[in-house]
């Protein structure tokens, strides 16, 4: 199954949620945002929310910032 | 003197808001946001690096939640979709953290504000439970409206942001300190320490920096001073300045010289 992952085309097993991508991601544990198809996917169902073929998926943390 | 800086009902003893972008590393961002004694540290929303360095340090490991308030920005957004985007995501990262700091840019050359777009991106954020802290140019009639939008707190620049060009103008930052219900802050231009406390003794209730800071020669001593700034700016503002006085006025006694 392919997805678009921060912008870029990403491979995936089959019925994969997005649990499992953060986990492929190496991502468990970190304090990660994610939004499908531009809604947000709250942390509480990662594991059962399955990723479909297509899907936009962004994966978004806070790094350092003031303005711009 | 117990003067604390009320934002959106929650106290902070601090008036001074620091940035955590622009630092060498994670390292001398901990340092220097240590030494401005900031309760509240803005953070940006960015993609995660997929498949680099999993094991690099976050930034949340040197902010701990339990001691800092962060405040997400909506630095870099040009557009309302981005920016109400951007704070939803925040949200989400933090737990149902609602407040935030609103900025939709105009135009990349000088970063300032595109103040219809910020008008209606606020008014989108507010209707959807956030309290935002807008980031707005000068304009002392575009500071009231996103006040009676619900705006939590009003934040004009002093100067371009990230240009250390100090408050280029003080009557349009007083009028709008006259005119506020809500907090003001000084949100960007800042350079150095004389600039902190010049907008602290117009008035206002606290200062947002960044890059006076990071770009600094030694960014940790910098954020002292910064610091120290703030703190004498809001004093010299509450003990209330002399008036000026074109000609000379003797501080020692006339009566009883023997000359």
């Amino acid at each position: 199954m392919n997805i678009i992952l921060n912008g870029e085309p990403h491979t995936l097993t089959e019925q994969c949620t997005i649990g499992s991508l953060i986990e492929q991601l190496e991502l468990t544990g970190k304090r990660v945002a994610v939004e499908v198809n531009l809604d947000i996917i709250p942390r509480s169902e990662h594991n059962k929310h399955q990723l479909q073929e297509n899907d936009k998926v962004e994966v978004v943390h806070a790094i350092g910032g003031g303005a711009v | 003197m117990n003067d604390p800086l009320i934002i959106a009902g929650v106290e902070y003893k601090s008036r001074l808001l620091v940035g955590t972008g622009k630092y060498k590393d994670m390292e001398e961002s901990k340092l220097a946001t240590e030494a401005s004694e900031a309760e509240i540290v803005t953070i940006a929303i960015r993609r995660s690096n997929i498949g680099q360095n999993p094991d690099e340090p976050n930034l949340l490991d040197i902010l701990p939640l339990d001691k800092y308030t962060l405040l997400p920005n909506t630095a870099g957004c040009y557009n309302i979709d981005d920016a109400v985007r951007t704070c939803r995501l925040a949200r989400e990262l933090l737990d149902g953290h609602d407040l935030v700091k609103l900025e939709v840019l105009g135009d990349e050359k000088t970063l300032f504000p595109d103040v219809s777009a910020t008008l209606e991106a606020a008014e989108i954020l507010v209707k959807d439970g956030f309290k935002i802290m807008v980031y707005t140019n000068d304009d002392p009639i575009m500071a009231k409206r996103l006040e009676e939008v619900g705006c939590v707190a009003v934040m004009p620049l002093a100067a371009p942001i990230g240009s250390g060009l100090g408050i280029r103008n003080p009557y349009n930052i007083l009028e709008i300190v006259d005119n506020a219900n809500v907090p003001v802050l000084v949100d960007a231009g800042v350079g150095t320490a004389s600039d902190a406390a010049v907008a602290m003794e117009l008035g206002v209730d606290g200062i947002l920096m960044n890059t006076a800071i990071a770009a600094a020669q030694d960014p940790v001593m910098m954020a002292t001073a910064m610091k120290n700034a703030t703190i004498a700016g809001r004093q010299a503002f509450k003990a209330g300045r002399m008036p000026r006085k074109r000609y000379a006025s003797a501080s020692s006694p006339i009566d009883g010289t023997f000359f």
